[in-house]
C-alpha cells in the first residue's frame, strides 16, 4: 500500500485500487481470521473462552448497562443478519411507508438502547475501581470499535435515509457476492463515506474478534434446554471410549 | 436400585475449638491465587452468626437450592428458560461486598518509613485494586460471637424463634455459641451442576467428588447463584468459577484432604457410602417432615448382599465396596444416626454430615457454677440454653426431632462412659439412660470409640481409586487436568 501511495498519489485507479482492497480483498482476510483462530484459540485455549463477567465484583450499575447492550445489540445485528438474507422480503415489507417506518424506529430504538448500554458499561468501567483493574487494553479497543461501529451506523441510519431498504439493494447483493466467491464492488463503491466507513470498521471488528473476549458469543450455551439436570462423568465411559 | 458409591463426611461440632487450621490449610493450598484471594473453600463460622457471605442460610434473599413446585423440582434462582435472559444479568449472584473485599497491608512501608516521631504503619490495601481501604468486613468477622448484637441476632436460623426465646438468647449470662466448618457437601442433587447452562459442572461417577471442568465453564455464574450453601464461588480475575476439589489429588493418593488432615480438633471423618442414585429425585422431592428419614433411606447397608450385587453390577470395584463397609460415615449416619445434614431443606442432599454440639445444651449455671449433672438425664436438652429450635432449623430441616434424638444419645453415651471410668453414675442408672436414649451399651462404647480414640486411619477411610495412574493412560494428563478443577495449561490469566 505504501507502494502505491508514492507511485500513484490519489489518482483514480489508486482509489479503485483502495476500494478493491478494502471491499474485494479485506473481507476474506477478515473472516479467514475469524474462522481460523477462533478454532485454533478453541481447541489450543478452550480456558481463556469465557464471558469475563465482572458482575460479580460490581452489581450495582451492571445492570443498566450489560442488559441494554445485549438486548439491543443482538436486536440490531439479527436485522442486518435478516436485511443480508433475505432482501426481497424486507422491501416488499417497506413497500408500505407505514411499515417502514416502523421498522426504521424500532431499529433505531434498537440502536439507542445498545448505545445506552454501551455508554454505561464504559462509565461502569471507568469509575468502578475493582472493574477497572479487571479490565485489559483489549476490552477498552473493544469498547472503542463497538463505539464508533455503533456510532457510524446511527448517523447513518439518520443522514442517510432509509437503510434497510438501500441495504437490501446495495449491501445485501454486496455481501452475497463476497459469499460466492466473486466479490462485485460495484454498488459499495459509490456509496457515502460513512457508509463505507462502517462496512470497513465492520470487517476490522470480524478480523480482531478472535483476539477479544467477544469470542463469548461463540460459546452461548445450546444444550442446555435439553440436557438433563445432572451431570456425572465416569471415568468408565473414558476407559470404554478409548479401548474401541 | 441404581448403587453408586460417594465420598462422604461428618463433621463432629462437640471437638471443633473454632481454630481455623483447617480453612488456613486450604487457603495455602489453593486460594491463594490472583482472583480467588476472597475465596475460602473451607471456612469455620460462629453460631448463632450470619456467616459467610452473610446470611447465606436466608435463601429468601440469596435463592439458593430447590423448591418444589406443583410437585415437580425447580432451582429457586431460575428455571430453565428464564436462564437465557438471566445470562446478562444474573439477578440471583451475591456480589463482593456479600463476601469481604480481600486485603493485605503495605508491609514494606515500616522499614521505608523516613524517620519521624511516629511509628510507621502498614496500611491495609486491596487485593483487587491495590489501593488502599478501609476494612469493613472479613471471612470470621463475628468469630467467637464478635459484635453479636449485628451478627448472632442477625442469624437466619432464629428467624422462626419467638422474640422472647431470641432475647434470652442474647442475655448475657446465657451466651452460648458452638462453631460450624463448612466446606462443599459434594451433594447427591447438586444445585450447581444442575444450574450450568454449559454443563462444565460434574460429578464424578466413581465417587461423587463435584466438580468444574475450567475448560468448559464460560463465567455464566449460574452456579454461583444455585448453590445454597454459597460454595461455588466466581474468581473474579479468570473470569471462571472455581469450588472445593474435595483435595481429590490427595485422596487419589491416598492422603486425606487437607482441611481433614490438618483438623487440630480431629473432629473430621471421611467415608465412602452406597447410595440408590435412582431415588435422588424422589428423595428431594419429600416435605421437609419426612425428608431426613427419605435421605437416610437412600443410603445403602454395604453388607447387604442385594447392595452388594448391586454395586457389583454397577461396575463399583471391590476395593470401594470394602472401604464402604470400613466407612465411619455409614456409622454415625445410618446405624447410630447421630450426625445429620445441615439445612436439608435446601433439597441438594448434601454428603457432609454433622454430629450437633452438646456442649452448649448441657451446661447451665447453678449457684454461680457451670453444671452438667441433672435427675432427669435428659431435662437440660430440653431446657438447653441454645433453643433446640435453632438447632433443629439448622440439621433438622425445620424440625427438632432428629437434633434431640442425637443429643440425647450423646448424652446417655456421656452418661455410660462416666459409669464405666468415674463411678458416680451406676451402671444401672447409665443402662436406663442408654436404653431411653435408643443405645446400647455396645453401641455406647463405639461411639465413644470413634469419637475419642479413634486414629487417623478410622476416621479417614479412603477408598484406592487409583485413578491417577489410570488417567495417564487415557488421556493428555496435562489436558485432563484443567477438566477436574483446578490446574491449567497455561497460565490462568484473565482472558483478553
Ligand atoms: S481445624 Fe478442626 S478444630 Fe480447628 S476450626 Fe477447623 S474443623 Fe474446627
Amino acid at each position: 500500500m505504501l507502494l502505491l501511495a508514492q507511485t500513484a498519489p490519489a489518482s483514480p485507479s489508486f482509489l479503485s485500487n483502495l476500494d478493491t482492497l478494502l471491499f474485494a480483498v479485506f473481507p476474506y482476510v477478515a473472516m479467514a481470521m475469524f474462522f481460523l483462530i477462533t478454532i485454533s484459540r478453541y481447541r489450543s485455549h478452550p480456558f481463556t473462552y469465557s464471558s469475563l463477567s465482572t458482575q460479580f465484583i460490581e452489581n450495582r450499575q451492571h445492570f443498566w448497562g450489560l442488559v441494554p447492550f445485549h438486548y439491543g445489540v443482538i436486536a440490531v445485528l439479527t436485522g442486518h443478519v435478516v436485511a443480508f438474507a433475505i432482501p426481497r422480503s424486507v422491501l416488499l415489507w417497506n413497500a408500505r411507508p407505514l411499515r417502514l417506518y416502523i421498522l426504521e424506529v424500532s431499529a433505531l430504538i434498537f440502536a439507542v438502547l445498545t448505545l445506552v448500554g454501551l455508554i454505561q458499561s464504559i462509565h461502569r468501567r471507568l469509575t468502578s475501581s475493582k472493574v477497572r483493574t479487571a479490565t485489559t487494553p483489549t476490552d477498552w479497543i473493544v469498547l472503542a470499535m463497538l463505539l464508533f461501529q455503533l456510532g457510524s451506523g446511527m448517523y447513518i441510519a439518520v443522514m442517510h435515509r432509509w437503510g434497510s431498504s438501500w441495504f437490501a439493494t446495495s449491501v445485501s447483493p454486496y455481501l452475497w457476492s463476497l459469499v460466492r466467491l466473486n466479490p462485485d464492488i460495484s454498488t459499495i463503491v459509490p456509496m457515502p463515506a460513512a457508509v463505507k466507513l462502517h462496512i470497513i470498521s465492520a470487517f476490522l471488528l470480524i478480523a480482531f474478534f478472535p483476539f477479544t473476549r467477544l469470542v463469548h458469543v461463540l460459546v452461548v450455551p445450546n444444550m442446555y434446554l435439553w440436557r438433563r439436570a445432572q451431570v456425572v462423568r465416569w471415568y468408565r465411559d473414558r476407559r470404554v471410549r478409548s479401548s474401541q | 436400585m441404581d448403587v453408586r458409591a460417594q465420598i462422604s463426611m461428618v463433621f463432629h461440632l462437640d471437638k471443633c475449638i473454632g481454630c481455623h487450621t483447617c480453612s488456613i490449610a486450604c487457603k495455602n493450598i489453593w486460594t491463594d491465587r490472583k482472583g480467588s484471594e476472597y475465596m475460602w473453600w473451607n471456612n469455620v463460622e460462629t453460631k448463632p452468626g450470619t456467616g459467610y457471605p452473610t446470611r447465606w442460610e436466608s435463601q429468601q434473599e440469596y435463592k439458593g437450592g430447590w423448591e418444589v413446585v406443583d410437585g415437580k423440582l425447580r432451582l429457586k434462582s431460575t428455571s430453565k428458560a428464564q436462564i437465557i435472559f438471566n445470562i446478562f444479568h444474573n439477578p440471583s449472584l451475591p456480589s463482593m461486598d456479600d463476601y469481604y473485599e480481600p486485603w493485605s497491608y503495605r508491609y514494606a512501608d515500616l522499614f521505608n518509613a523516613p524517620e519521624s516521631d511516629d511509628q510507621p504503619t502498614a496500611r491495609p490495601i486491596s487485593m483487587v485494586t491495590g489501593d488502599p481501604i478501609d476494612i469493613k468486613a472479613g471471612p470470621n468477622w463475628d468469630d467467637d460471637l464478635g459484635g453479636s448484637q449485628i451478627y448472632a441476632a442477625n442469624d437466619p436460623n432464629l428467624e422462626s424463634l419467638s422474640p422472647e426465646v431470641r432475647a434470652q438468647l442474647q442475655a448475657i449470662e446465657r451466651l452460648v455459641f458452638f462453631y460450624f466448618p463448612r466446606i462443599c457437601n459434594h451433594c447427591l442433587n447438586p444445585a450447581c451442576v444442575a444450574s450450568c447452562p454449559s454443563g462444565a459442572l460434574y460429578k464424578r461417577g466413581e465417587d461423587g467428588v463435584v466438580l468444574i471442568d475450567q475448560k468448559v465453564c464460560r463465567g455464566w455464574r449460574s452456579c454461583v447463584a444455585a448453590c445454597p450453601y454459597k460454595k461455588s464461588y466466581f474468581n473474579w480475575s479468570t473470569g471462571k468459577s472455581e469450588k472445593c476439589i474435595l483435595c481429590f489429588p490427595r485422596l487419589e493418593t491416598g492422603q486425606a484432604p487437607a482441611c481433614f488432615h490438618s483438623c487440630v480438633g480431629r473432629i473430621r471423618y471421611l467415608g465412602v457410602m452406597l447410595y440408590d442414585a435412582s431415588r435422588i429425585e424422589e428423595v428431594a422431592k419429600t416435605p421437609n417432615e419426612g425428608l431426613a428419614d427419605a435421605f437416610r433411606g437412600i443410603v445403602l447397608d454395604p453388607h447387604d448382599p442385594a447392595v452388594i450385587a448391586g454395586a457389583r453390577a454397577n461396575g463399583i470395584a471391590e476395593s470401594m465396596l470394602e472401604s464402604a463397609q470400613a466407612s465411619p460415615i455409614y456409622q454415625f449416619v445410618k446405624v447410630w444416626k447421630i450426625a445429620l445434614a445441615p439445612h436439608l431443606e435446601f433439597r441438594t442432599l448434601p454428603m457432609l454430615f454433622y454430629v450437633p454440639p452438646l456442649l452448649p445444651v448441657m451446661s447451665q449455671l447453678k449457684d454461680g457454677n457451670v453444671t452438667t449433672v441433672n435427675q432427669n438425664f435428659f431435662h437440660d436438652i430440653e431446657q438447653a440454653r441454645i433453643p433446640m429450635q435453632f438447632l433443629g432449623n439448622l440439621f433438622g430441616a425445620g424440625h427438632v426431632g432428629k437434633v434431640t434424638y442425637a443429643l440425647r444419645k450423646q448424652m446417655a453415651v456421656r452418661m455410660w462412659r462416666r459409669a464405666v471410668t468415674v463411678g458416680d453414675i451406676t451402671r444401672d442408672v447409665a443402662e436406663r439412660a442408654l436404653r431411653e436414649a435408643d443405645c446400647s451399651p455396645d453401641e455406647a462404647e463405639a461411639i465413644y470409640r470413634m469419637s475419642s480414640l479413634a486414629n487417623i486411619n478410622e476416621r479417614i477411610v479412603i477408598p484406592p481409586s487409583h485413578r491417577e495412574e489410570a488417567i495417564e493412560m487415557m488421556a493428555d494428563p496435562l489436558v485432563h487436568k484443567q477438566s477436574v478443577g483446578f490446574g491449567f495449561i497455561e497460565r490462568p490469566e484473565r482472558g483478553t
